[in-house]
């Protein structure tokens, strides 16, 4: 197990970050979150023309980079700092794994390429209105019809579902239940039948949908019945990769709150100088590097494929999860007033480790499940 | 001259063990070979017991030494903090008096540094050290002095001057602890051990030419001996106290009881750490592996204590890469306090009422309450929670000190702790 980041992962990183900063400026992110779309084509295609950020993790045959899971959550952690708006979650982590674990080699060969290059964004349709995370929530039929398929049910809390180009659906055999009969599809995002809404959300740097599907036409992907088991996996990979967005969101508002504190005087001294303000800002420096080191492990376990590299998922996702609200709790604090007024950039960040902190499972959720996954 | 390398090192080095050890020599008089020829320290100094070697050489030969089972110079204790503080600051003479005897082990060491009336505040020192008759007078109380009872020799801060500011009137000596004037007791914690001493000083002498540095040097010379307790904790080497395995041979049977004597004020350490390792085994145990809650806070428990290792090895592999130091590497001593707080709390989640018992009517045989009664030391010895924020904010993230008051007139005038 590694636990340093090589000196070319350091480059990239700090390539990307400078990147990030010149381009998605909080102005940016005002300005993208107000809009229906969340985000603009156009800056999409340059960004990954420029850095091809959508294309590290997937392997050089589908027209991807062929880097692993290290690089892609250094990707996730900048993304989080910066809190671009673009479809980087939806398109690249969740549905390029379930096509990578599910697909067929041909489906890979057709369906990846687009991803890679940010031509074709793809969301992954799997919550329904029960808020379930795992696969005993999906009740969305698949019903065998020609040549084909048709889905008929509801999805819900679809990223960028409203926006996609191309959609991946978990649905089950009609009278299935559980694991059995799970199957994943692809529909396309302007399909006949298919309603797609956006949601008020609370996080409007982060475009939540229902999609709503009136027998619309599906092409399988992967094997028939068997999608339990990539699912999982899919899952598993998306909560390493949500908690290392997560905290880099959490390092940023850190940041913020240490630059404020030594800005801001009262009593005629700069409020860094009291110890109530010193001794926040040492315990978020702490609930920052724990949470990095338990990211940081559970990519280079998944990168790996340990053994407990889903137990170190769930951990990862936990610990950032906790520490990510926590530290947007005390950045706010620590602004006083203006923390929690519109203009003060706190609270894009907060409403993202809000979302972020119930997206993919709570952290009772998955601590729960590292307990199953420890067999205690 | 040849050029030295670490495969001519390593073949002198073997060379000169072949013809010199010897397990069924006595363990001192081993160890003087090794202060004489210089293996025993190869990092020193040549005049001074060592020969003057790399770090790196110096693995290589503490490795040819491990490879054979031959037991090395004495580390236990304070003495290689005395020793690196004397290499910065002590004269030739203080040097030639005290090294080689430390690293035989006749001498153990200890540190006289805390008081009563000045913990975290340690340069609010009052133990008085007053010149009469050509002699430094001692009066006065140290306290949390581990190893004192078994000590010869202690390093000591005592104020030499009342009439300036705090930190100038300080003075640093070295003691000798079994003399009339000093009075070692023992101080019983509330877990029942009593790991650490008390001493107290009545009119005890101490020749000047035991003094180290000049006058009113003392708090400079102990931050630097704090530096290397800092910096040997983090290395582990004081974590070291000898080999320990049960081999044939007097060197090894005396070095065995020697380690015996120097880890007993440490062997409810793991303990007051709060054994996060112990939490799903004792679940099991007592049937509360199922319990919801229980389930909750053992998860939260251990994610700290794994995320604190992965930290702890983030830091080691930043600095085996030779990069700067992050802040992953000064947080260990705060987050070591939330473990055992956490982990406290945990073990009585699961023992319940079996934590009232303690001893032989409880579980793991008292284990388990000597974690709950020893954990409350964790955010306190080594330097409190309190004073690791300040640390951190400090010297991590760049933000101010707190203004401090009575750095402007004599100490005389400055509030304190009264003696009683």
């Amino acid at each position: 197990m590694k636990f340093s980041f090589s000196n070319e992962q350091e480059q990239f990183r700090t390539m990307l970050r400078r990147f990030l900063t010149e381009k998605s400026p909080t102005s940016e992110i005002r300005r993208l979150m107000a809009t229906e779309q969340g985000w603009e084509r156009d800056f999409w295609q340059k960004l990954n023309g420029d850095l091809g950020v959508s294309a590290v993790h997937i392997p050089e045959a589908y027209g991807g980079q062929g880097f692993g899971f290290v690089e892609l959550a250094i990707v996730l952690e900048e993304m989080g700092r910066a809190l671009l708006c673009g479809p980087y979650f939806s398109s690249v982590v969740l549905a390029a794994n379930a096509i990578l674990n599910a697909g067929t080699e041909d489906q890979k060969q057709a369906l990846l390429p687009g991803i890679a290059a940010g031509e074709t964004v793809a969301a992954l349709a799997f919550t329904e209105e029960n808020g379930r995370w795992d696969s005993s929530g999906v009740a969305l039929t698949a019903t065998p019809s020609g040549m084909g398929y048709r889905l008929s049910g509801v999805k819900t809390l679809v990223l960028d579902g409203h926006t996609a180009d191309l959609i991946v659906v978990l649905a089950r055999a009609p009278g299935s239940s559980g694991d059995d009969g799970l199957s994943f599809f692809t529909v396309q995002g302007v399909a006949d039948g298919l309603e797609r809404r956006l949601l008020n959300s609370v996080d409007t740097t982060r475009k939540l949908a229902k999609l709503t599907f009136n027998s619309v036409a599906a092409e399988p992907l992967g094997e028939s019945g068997a999608a339990a088991a990539p699912f999982a996996r899919t899952l598993d990979q998306a909560a390493v990769c949500l908690a290392n967005e997560m905290v880099g969101g959490a390092d940023r508002l850190r940041q913020s709150a240490l630059d404020y504190v030594k800005m801001r005087m009262q009593f005629g001294r700069p409020i860094a100088s009291f110890q109530a303000i010193k001794h926040k800002c040492a315990d978020m420096l702490v609930d920052v590097e724990l949470a990095k080191s338990a990211a940081y492990y559970a990519a280079e376990a998944a990168a790996e494929g340990t053994g407990d590299w889903p137990a170190m998922a769930s951990l990862a996702k936990a610990a950032a999860s906790d520490a990510y609200m926590q530290i947007a709790k005390d950045t706010i604090q620590l602004h006083g007033g203006i923390g929690f007024t519109w203009d003060n950039d706190t609270h894009l960040w907060f409403k993202r480790a809000k979302s972020s902190e119930v997206f993919l499972g709570s952290p009772k959720y998955h601590r729960e499940l590292l307990m199953q996954r420890w067999n205690v | 001259m040849t050029e030295i390398t670490e495969e001519s090192i390593r073949a002198e080095v073997r060379a000169w063990l072949q013809a010199n050890w010897d397990p069924d020599m006595e363990l001192v008089q081993w160890r003087s070979l090794l202060a004489d020829s210089g293996w025993g320290m190869p990092s020193w100094p040549k005049q001074w017991h060592g020969k003057g070697l790399s770090a790196t050489l110096e693995a290589a030969v503490e490795n040819e030494f491990k490879k054979i089972g031959a037991l090395g110079v004495a580390r236990s204790g304070i003495r290689m903090l005395a020793a690196a503080t004397l290499f910065e600051h002590g004269s030739d003479f203080l040097k030639g008096r005290f090294l080689r005897r430390m690293l035989t082990g006749e001498d153990n060491w200890c540190q006289l540094f805390s008081e009563p009336g000045s913990g975290s505040d340690m340069a609010g020192a009052v133990t008085r050290a007053d010149l009469k008759d050509g002699k430094w007078i001692i009066n006065g109380q140290k306290v949390w002095t581990t190893s004192a009872h078994h000590a010869q020799y202690g390093i000591l801060l005592a104020r030499t001057d009342w009439n300036v500011p705090k930190h100038q009137g300080l003075s640093y000596f070295i003691i000798e602890i079994e003399q009339p004037g000093v009075l070692v007791q023992p101080l019983r914690q509330m877990n029942g051990h009593a790991s650490f001493n008390q001493v107290f000083f009545t009119d005890a002498v101490v020749p000047p030419e035991f003094q180290v540095a000049s006058l009113g040097e003392g708090w400079k010379v102990a931050t630097t001996t704090l530096m290397y307790e800092r910096r040997f904790a983090a290395d582990g080497v004081a974590a070291v106290p000898g080999q320990g395995a049960v081999r044939a041979g007097r060197a090894y049977e005396q070095e065995r009881i020697e380690t015996l004597k120097h880890n007993e004020p440490y062997k409810w350490y793991p303990q007051r750490a709060g054994r996060a390792d112990l939490v799903i085994e004792r679940a099991k145990a007592a049937g509360k592996n199922n319990d919801p809650v229980i389930r909750q806070e053992m998860a939260k428990l251990l994610t700290l204590y794994n995320a604190a290792k992965w930290t702890a090895r983030r830091a080691r592999a930043a600095q085996q890469m030779g990069r700067a130091q992050g802040p992953e590497g000064s947080l260990g001593k705060l987050i070591g306090s939330h473990i055992s707080r956490a982990s406290a709390s945990v073990h009585t989640l699961i023992n319940d009422a079996d934590a009232m018992l303690s001893g032989s009517d409880s579980p793991m045989n008292g284990v388990i309450a000597e974690i709950l009664v020893s954990t409350p030391a964790a955010s306190i010895a080594g330097g409190t929670d309190e004073i690791q924020r300040n640390i951190i904010s400090e010297r991590v993230l760049g933000m101010p000190k707190e203004p401090m008051t009575g750095m402007d007139r004599p100490f005389k005038d400055v509030p304190k702790n009264t003696v009683s």
